[in-house]
């Protein structure tokens, strides 16, 4: 059964059924975008429990000629990493659906500052393009084809730039082009690295399994490297390309903003682990100290402007600005705890950011305010939304039992086999998130409560169906996070085998460790 | 001398068929303007125009089906008719029908272009519903013009066919109903300067004649390196011809008419330059500069490498300042022959480099339907005065024509090059030629003007989708049958080229694996 093929093709259907609805039937988009997201999420299920981890590293492989002129192919298959990124994903569409429900509408309080609420625009569209993004987001991690990864890294920019741009805040537009020209831009480069890699290695294909290996003269791999990486380092995004992601979160609205954080910019994590370390491993040793830098630098940095940060969404932008300093940490620290880690983080940061933008975002549609001012007393109005903040907010300090916890504690732990002063200094970045994220819960749960913050209604059935899933996977995974290592460490593996790295730590690698510590 | 007998010239009269078919029905257009009733003329121009245009097309088929690629020059050496220029003749002869539905549009064209605008004379004209009925016959006399011209054997057929193709071009932008001073303006603008790269191309044939004795572009060819000290001759002569070509085709530094004439002249005669011109003017630039001066590839690569250059930077540039879409599409067209140039350095010297020339003509299929397409749409935004060309008018456009806007969206993401659009396989297919032709200088030149190029055509997205429509926006005028035939012909020809290039791609290898005549 060509399971990827078919994962792809049902949002893609039922984006077009949702377009295709006559006007006015709105709710009946809705559902339909609901029945569709949770039709792909139990496909996913269903081909997830037939892959077997110790198996081959590729699976539920397709490929077909595409483009024989240019040796390009439809060749999807994943392996554990790419999996459980579409599952992510699969999870985490729904999720949002539910949680947009009423996004495309308007503001609904009129007698609140609405300034963070848009216009109503059309809620057809608003879901099309999210089962369209949904197909991209699967495609792009199961594309095995490097021509076919960057087709869907570049196609789903538009969707999202359009959720942006319709459906954000007052900035909407702004925000909108300055996502798209970033990404683009970062896009094009990649777009010369892809078409030297063909024309170098000569093979006649962008298969990816029939390149790693194909580049030996470590020059041309320098600059390919380089060129893949700055689209997947604005794409992550890594300190100092980071500065599209505050606007475009802030403005987007909350269900696009978890997307883009959640698994959009994991596209750039991955495709460092999965193109950069294998195509390319002796430019990646080359730069390891280098990146290493930057992910420390974004680590704290992104966790110190958080601090100062007085909207919520920008807020919690940053502070997965200082996550993904974490997770590139942890892919170039090229240990199997690190690389594992660094994965399972990637998986653990979407449903934690996941949930903390969506409940924001449940705030922000109460109150029609983004700004951390305009709260206070919250807790005593509307507990369980306080308590889902609560949850969600320790998630993203890695408070000990709740999922991301595991993936940072072994990021620091496996980069500190290679690394030690960079797991150090990085280590600090955990006590900052204690400080955002309790500092922020503080300022608008506690207190006396706000005059606008009285009329506060608790979380209604839609939203508590929208935050349980959640909650309960950052519970579960923090507790018994082995299925999905179980799943992640073959694919880690042959990952750093690619990469012409074994885990114990060479003796030439210490004076790198301490170049890189200085 | 005295007594000597004259002999018959021979004509391979299929081989020239289609151009033949063309400039008959000119020249019985021309007729049906002597002698028809003038209530007649339209309804017998129109289907003669369209049928010659389809009728030479077959021919063109035909002659590629049935008899082959001729391998040596037809008419005594004075027209070559290889793959490329048959290929080159059917994408003529498609996008000329296809600009010709567009022109059978009444509020196109003026009523009498004699009457001085705003006079008494031009109201009684318009009172009686007179129409310029010339410009059918006009329109098949530049086509037949463009065939000639790529393929010109010799430079002096190459300069008949040259001015052939332009003088109707000049009148027919001076024939815009509307904003009438600025169309004459525009086809005076276009005249002299026409007339003056004319005689840069003109002069520089003769000195080339004085170093090669010959105007035969095979013969030049053979001169080469074979005449002593008569150099300058020749390089100077190469210049000027070089001048001439890259007029036509909007290179920077002659670039300065486009903006102009694309603004003025009528927007279905618009779409025929932006689209045809363009594509026959390439095929005379390959000829000449393969053809007859491959040879001399390492003194012409480095000034063509500094006009590809120069040009792609004049035209994202430029096109950012523009307030008026007409303009800002001509500047897209100046970038794109910038981005095509870089094609034509990839086909480098003699040796002809098939994959380069290959991805030129496929480029310019999937330029010329988008490009069609995108002026189609222009002629449709209308308000009192005519189309509403300033990109003010334009906003909120997406709001009162859905459809229509995101046509317009989808191709200004083709001119972009973004994927699963036509625009981006020509660019990639370029690009991947030319660094195989070692030059990713160039290459990265033409990512990063591509780059900018997105910021424009980004723009207009923002305006017609993000912004709030205008109390007195434009209206949408009913399209024609003709216009909404283009319109929906070329968004398919974006999409199935951006989806499934391949069978097109194939036609191209075929026809340039023939390469040219020499």
């Amino acid at each position: 059964m060509p399971w990827l093929s078919i994962l792809m093709a049902v949002p893609v259907l039922g984006a077009v059924g949702v377009a295709l609805l006559p006007k006015g039937s709105d709710k009946l988009a809705k559902q339909l975008a609901l029945a569709v997201s949770l039709v792909v999420l139990a496909l996913t299920v269903a081909m997830a429990v037939q892959f077997s981890p110790n198996g081959n590293r590729f699976q539920f492989e397709e490929k077909y000629a595409w483009i024989p002129s240019f040796g390009v192919h439809y060749g999807v298959a994943v392996d554990g990493i790419a999996l459980v990124l579409i599952a992510l994903s699969a999870i985490l569409v729904p999720i949002v659906v539910l949680a947009s429900w009423h996004d495309a509408e308007g503001a609904t309080r009129l007698d609140l500052k609405s300034e963070a609420v848009p216009p109503k625009r059309s809620a057809k569209t608003y879901f099309a393009l999210l089962l369209v993004l949904e197909a991209m987001m699967i495609g792009v991690f199961a594309a095995t084809d490097i021509f076919l990864f960057y087709v869907f890294f570049e196609a789903m920019l538009i969707p999202m730039y359009f959720m942006i741009g319709s459906y954000g805040g007052v900035q909407r537009s702004y925000a909108a082009v300055k996502f798209l020209l970033y990404s683009l831009f970062g896009g094009l480069l990649m777009l010369v690295a892809v078409i030297a890699l063909y024309v170098v290695a000569e093979k006649n294909t962008f298969m990816f399994p029939e390149l790693v290996g194909a580049i030996q003269d470590p020059t041309t791999q320098k600059w390919l490297f380089a060129g893949f990486f700055i689209a997947f380092a604005i794409k992550a995004p890594l300190w100092p390309f980071h500065t599209w992601l505050p606007d475009a979160a802030a403005q987007a609205p909350a269900g696009a903003a978890v997307l883009l954080v959640g698994v959009l910019d994991k596209v750039g994590t991955y495709g460092m682990l999965r193109f950069c370390l294998e195509l390319f491993p002796d430019a990646s040793k080359f730069f390891t100290p280098l990146v290493i830098v930057l992910s420390v630098v974004g680590i704290i940095y992104g966790a110190i402007v958080a601090i100062g940060q007085t909207d919520m969404k920008r807020l919690i932008a940053y502070t997965s600005i200082s996550h993904f300093g974490f997770i590139a940490m942890g892919v170039f620290a090229m240990t199997q705890n690190a690389q594992s880690g660094a994965t399972l983080y990637m998986v653990n940061h979407g449903f934690s950011t996941g949930a903390l933008f969506l409940v924001a975002g449940f705030l922000i549609y109460r109150r029609g305010s983004a700004q951390i001012a305009d709260y206070g007393g919250v807790q005593s109005v509307a507990p369980l939304l306080a308590g889902a903040f609560l949850i969600a907010g320790l998630s993203g300090l890695s408070l000990p039992g709740l999922a991301p916890f595991v993936s940072e504690f072994m990021v620091l732990i496996g980069t500190y086999e290679r690394y030690a002063v960079p797991a150090i200094i990085g280590a600090t970045g955990v006590i900052l998130a204690a400080i955002y994220i309790l500092w922020m819960y503080k300022r608008t749960m506690n207190g006396p409560t706000a005059e606008p913050v009285k009329g506060f209604t608790d979380l209604n059935g839609r939203e508590k169906w929208v935050v349980a899933p959640l909650i309960a996977m950052i519970v579960a995974l923090g507790f018994f996070p082995k299925p999905l290592l179980d799943v992640i460490n073959p694919a880690v593996d042959q990952t750093l085998t690619n990469a012409q790295v074994t885990d114990k730590q060479p003796v030439s690698t210490v004076a790198e460790k301490k170049g890189a510590g200085q | 001398m005295n007594g000597g007998t004259i002999e018959a010239p021979t004509i391979e009269y299929a081989l020239l068929a289609p151009m033949l078919l063309v400039f008959g029905a000119a020249v019985v257009g021309v007729l049906i303007e002597a002698f028809a009733p003038r209530y007649l003329r339209k309804s017998i121009h129109v289907p003669l125009t369209l049928l010659a245009l389809a009728g030479a097309f077959l021919l063109t088929i035909l002659q590629a089906v049935r008899e082959g690629v001729p391998t040596t020059p037809a008419a005594m050496g004075a027209v070559a008719v290889d793959g490329p220029a048959l290929f080159i003749w059917a994408i003529i002869l498609v996008l000329a029908f296809v600009s010709t539905l567009l022109i059978n549009d009444d509020e196109q064209f003026v009523a009498q272009a004699a009457a001085v605008p705003g006079s008494s004379d031009e109201e009684d004209a318009v009172r009686h519903g007179y129409a310029q009925t010339e410009v059918y016959p006009l329109l098949l006399f530049s086509v037949g013009g463009m065939l000639l011209f790529p393929a010109a054997n010799d430079l002096l057929v190459m300069f008949v066919a040259l001015e052939v193709l332009s003088l109707p071009l000049y009148l027919l932008c001076g024939l815009a109903r509307r904003r009438r001073l600025l169309s004459q303006e525009a086809s005076v603008k276009y005249f002299l300067l026409g007339s003056f790269s004319s005689a840069f191309f003109l002069y520089g044939m003769a000195l080339v004649y004085g170093y090669a004795g010959s105007i035969d572009l095979r013969a030049i060819s053979s001169s080469l390196g074979t005449v002593v000290g008569q150099d300058t001759l020749l390089y100077v002569g190469m210049a000027m011809l070089g001048v001439g070509l890259l007029f036509k085709i909007g290179a920077a530094p002659f670039q300065a008419w486009k903006p102009d004439v694309y603004q003025g002249a009528p927007t279905a005669v618009t779409a025929l330059m932006a689209s045809t011109v363009l594509v026959a003017a390439f095929g005379a630039v390959l000829r000449v500069f393969w053809v007859a001066l491959g040879n001399l590839d390492w003194d012409w690569r480095p000034v063509m490498w500094g006009v590809a250059i120069l040009t792609m930077v004049v035209g994202a540039i430029l096109a950012i300042t523009q307030t008026e879409i007409k303009r800002m599409l001509a500047y897209s067209s100046i970038a794109h022959a910038g981005f095509l140039l870089t094609g034509v350095i990839a086909t480098g010297g003699a040796e002809q480099n098939k994959e380069a020339l290959s991805a030129l003509l496929f480029y310019l299929v999937a330029y010329g339907f988008t490009t069609v397409g995108a002026f189609a749409v222009v002629t449709m935004v209308r308000d009192a005065g005519g189309e509403a060309g300033h990109l003010s008018r334009w906003a909120g456009l997406g709001k009162r024509a859905p459809l229509l806007a995101g046509i317009f969206a989808f191709f200004l993401l083709a001119f972009a090059g973004i994927p699963l659009t036509s625009g981006f396989f020509g660019k990639y297919a370029v690009f991947a030629a030319a660094v195989a032709a070692d030059a990713l200088p160039l290459v990265v030149v033409g990512v990063v003007t591509s780059a900018i190029a997105a910021f424009f055509y980004v723009r207009v997205i923002v305006l017609m989708f993000f912004s709030e429509p205008a109390a007195d926006g434009p209206s949408i005028a009913v399209p024609t049958v003709g216009t909404s035939a283009v319109v929906t012909l070329a968004a398919a020809a974006t999409v199935v080229l951006g989806v499934f290039p391949e069978p097109v791609l194939n036609l191209a290898d075929q026809a340039a694996s023939a390469l040219f005549i020499r």
